[in-house]
């Protein structure tokens, strides 16, 4: 009995406290005005993506820097070795190899696909029958997911009997292309469906930044009796120039970051043959998953990869800002 | 509103408190078993779970499986985390990593006899011990065979797979097709170091020729020296000089023999159950053919099961039960059975049954004198030999300078990997 009541008293003692700090935090929310009100909450929603944010993203980012420095192999403790990564980086053969495919990608990729669906999207843009039907034809590869398109072209360009491409040059005669199996067409072979892949983004970007232009221009050009060429070169592409800055920085990134196609047509031989087709994206992959499992060396590569995307788009922007 | 959400939170950590209080009722011991997916090894070891826990009820062992990409990883992060399992399947050539990061402990010496284990298991599996203790254990073991049409064999009217190197290359251009154009249509043996050929070269054929692939401890690298070159131009001969065989032909190896277009394929005994799935297709296997000299090789590979270091007490004792019964002759015959994988114990492998099967005698006899390569990284290894032939095919460097390179490459890897 003295027990029971003892517990009672506690609990009430407990539920006295309980209110207490209840009606302070009450209190202190009422006396809030409702701007003040509205600021709290508006914080309260932005937090949200804001931890996500530096929880998925920017801890992660920052401990790669620092993994670059260190040696681990997911199994023992990380150990701090200095700038080894990258002067064992520097010395690597394979590492520059892949550099320069790495900027062969976006050297050969981006000014191809660029024009190509420049070219597309300005006669498209003219064009009235079935529009919208041309239009959804270019852009489904775009939604199409990379590791089939990759097998399919993978497939297309194998020898006879299965490569459909080299079935067709044996029907004449013609001597078989090794497209995945020579150090020097294999880049471009893995290239094109990449690039036919992101055409039809591109396409619909380069459509609405034409649709943008005001007709009043071509019409005062018309006016003057200009030529279609003169309207392109003096109006079309000038006024494009916010749209082209950003296709070119996006696909540039695009390409510097080139790895499903690639791994996928290559499986047999990552990057093959002889590391031909090797982008830096598929060495991290290599180094991190592969089987010693280098996280600091790949978080060093990582890193490499970070500054060279930054500095391609910085060097962009900067050449192509307006004056 | 925010003494609404802290009643709400109550009332749940109330009811989890409740939950928690209810689980450890009973003296069961459970521990947790790890293996990657692949359908048919699942099921076997559902079963040896069934019949050990029926054999052991106070026991219960749970299974756990990740898809295999991510197998490696996962167990990594899971066992210094105390989340992972007491006993772990581990390939072969994890041991190492194992043993150095303390993941694993040693098996105890009077359930696991090191002595016993040199004489009942196929001698490959001693790269499992370590300063007289044994670490792991696997179930079962895979090595190569030739598998060979029996529809292309018969059509040729060829009586039956080479014995020899020369018969392998003479049967293989009597199965060599070409178009007008004189592509090739049909290979008579597939070749291509990215699937199991790099075994065939460093375990077969390299000591075939006279030579030796490592030293024995697998930390120097042997092959660049007259023997490997013979057995890289012997390799790469079959597609330059006798024109049987193009790399790369139909995508994959596999595949190839699959469709029916080529007459031999060298694969792992894991290749069977694909096999045994292909409609139309009529197979044979035999054994690897020998050497020059009648000198038989193989490579064996395997997976082992072993206990973590964070199996204690009551749960170690009950690990050692499981990894006794795993390894046991009987279970190696229902492994056998249910994935088609090869018992590691000699007794189980030799019975008569087992050594005479037309499918599993060729890889079980093969097991008698397999080497396992103890590799540092073997994708990376693989590739370093993908690469010397390729260097020969398309760069038309020739073999000794290609070897050289190899060897070169593939030591220094190996002292990265044992120097530290």
């Amino acid at each position: 009995m003295a027990e029971l009541s003892q517990s009672e008293t506690r609990s009430d003692a407990r539920d006295a406290a309980d209110a207490q700090r209840k009606s302070g935090l009450n209190a202190r929310w009422h006396r809030l005005s409702i701007n003040q009100k509205q600021v709290v909450w508006a914080w309260a929603f932005l937090a949200i993506p804001i931890v996500f944010y530096v929880v998925v993203r920017f801890y992660p980012t920052g401990n790669a820097f620092v993994l670059s420095f260190q040696e681990w192999n997911l199994l023992n403790d990380r150990e701090w070795v200095g700038l080894e990564n990258y002067i064992d980086l520097w010395n690597n053969d394979v590492f520059w190899v892949v550099f320069v495919n790495t900027f062969e990608y976006l050297i050969i990729g981006t000014p191809i696909s660029l024009v190509v669906s420049f070219f597309i999207a300005y006669h498209l843009d003219k064009v009235r029958f079935m529009h919208g039907t041309i239009r959804a034809l270019y852009f489904l590869p775009f939604m199409t997911s990379a590791v089939a398109m990759a097998w399919v072209w993978r497939w297309f360009y194998q020898p006879v009997p299965i490569g459909v491409f080299n079935n067709f040059l044996a029907q004449f005669g013609i001597p078989q292309i090794g497209f995945l199996n020579s150090t020097t067409i294999a880049l471009p072979a893995v290239l094109a469906p990449a690039v036919w892949a992101g055409l039809g983004f591109q396409i619909i970007i380069f459509m609405a930044g034409l649709r943008a232009i005001p007709a009043t221009y071509y019409e005062a050009a018309r006016v003057d009796g200009v030529s279609n060429w003169t309207m392109l070169w003096e109006i079309t592409l000038p006024l494009l120039k916010p749209t082209i800055v950003f296709l070119v920085v996006f696909s540039s990134i695009g390409f510097l970051r080139i790895f499903d196609h690639v791994f996928n047509m290559t499986t047999n031989n990552p990057g093959g043959p002889l590391n031909s087709t090797k982008p830096l994206v598929l060495m991290i992959y290599e180094t991190a998953f592969g089987g010693r499992s280098q996280m600091g060396a790949a978080a060093a590569q990582t890193v490499v990869l970070f500054v060279i995307l930054l500095v391609v788009s910085l060097v962009q922007l900067r050449i192509m800002r307006d004056k | 509103m925010f003494s609404g959400l802290r009643t709400t939170l109550a009332a749940s950590a109330l009811s989890g408190a409740a939950l928690l209080a209810a689980a450890p009722a009973t003296a069961q011991v459970e521990i947790e078993y790890w293996q990657y997916y692949f359908g048919a090894r699942v099921t076997a070891m559902e079963q040896l779970i069934e019949n050990f826990e029926a054999a052991n009820p106070d026991i219960t062992v749970n299974m756990t499986h990740f898809p295999y990409a991510n197998y490696r990883t996962q167990v990594a992060a899971a066992i210094p985390a105390g989340e992972g399992p007491d006993v772990v399947q581990l390939f072969y050539g994890w041991l190492n990593d194992y043993v150095e990061a303390e993941l694993i402990q040693p098996l105890p010496e009077d359930a696991f006899p090191a002595a016993e284990i040199q004489a009942e298991f196929f001698p490959m599996v001693s790269a499992m011990e370590q300063d007289g203790r044994y670490w792991a254990l696997p179930t079962a073991v895979r090595s190569l065979a030739l598998f060979y049409n029996e529809r292309l064999f018969e059509a040729a009217g060829i009586d039956g797979p080479p014995e020899t190197l020369d018969e392998l290359v003479e049967i293989a251009s009597q199965l060599t097709e070409r178009d007008g154009a004189g592509n090739i249509t049909q290979v008579g043996i597939t070749t291509g170091m990215t699937g199991q050929d790099h075994h065939w070269f460093r375990e077969v054929l390299v000591r075939q020729m006279g030579g030796v692939p490592y030293s024995d401890d697998y930390q120097t690298v042997t092959y660049a020296d007259e023997a490997g070159q013979a057995a890289l131009d012997f390799y790469v001969g079959l597609e330059e000089v006798h024109g049987v065989t193009q790399g790369g032909f139909m995508d994959e190896a596999q595949a190839a023999f699959r469709a029916g277009r080529a007459g031999m394929h060298i694969d792992g005994s894991f290749r069977i159950g694909a096999l045994n799935d292909t409609r139309g297709l009529e197979w044979g296997v035999a054994e690897l053919p020998a050497g020059p000299d009648g000198t038989r090789s193989n490579y064996s590979s395997y997976w082992v099961n072993a206990i973590t270091s964070q199996a204690e007490g009551e749960r170690f004792d009950a690990a050692v039960l499981f990894m006794q019964y795993v390894t046991s002759p009987e279970a190696m015959q229902i492994w056998l059975d249910v994935v088609g994988e090869l018992p590691a114990r000699v007794e189980v492998g030799l019975t008569e049954e087992n050594a005479n099967d037309p499918v599993y005698g060729p890889f079980i006899r093969g097991l008698e004198y397999a080497n396992t390569t103890l590799f540092a990284d073997e994708s990376a290894q693989r590739q370093l030999l993908v690469e010397m032939v390729e260097r020969v095919q398309l760069l038309g460097d020739d073999t000794a300078s290609s070897i050289a390179t190899a060897a070169e490459a593939e030591q220094a890897l190996l002292d990265d990997y044992y120097g530290d």
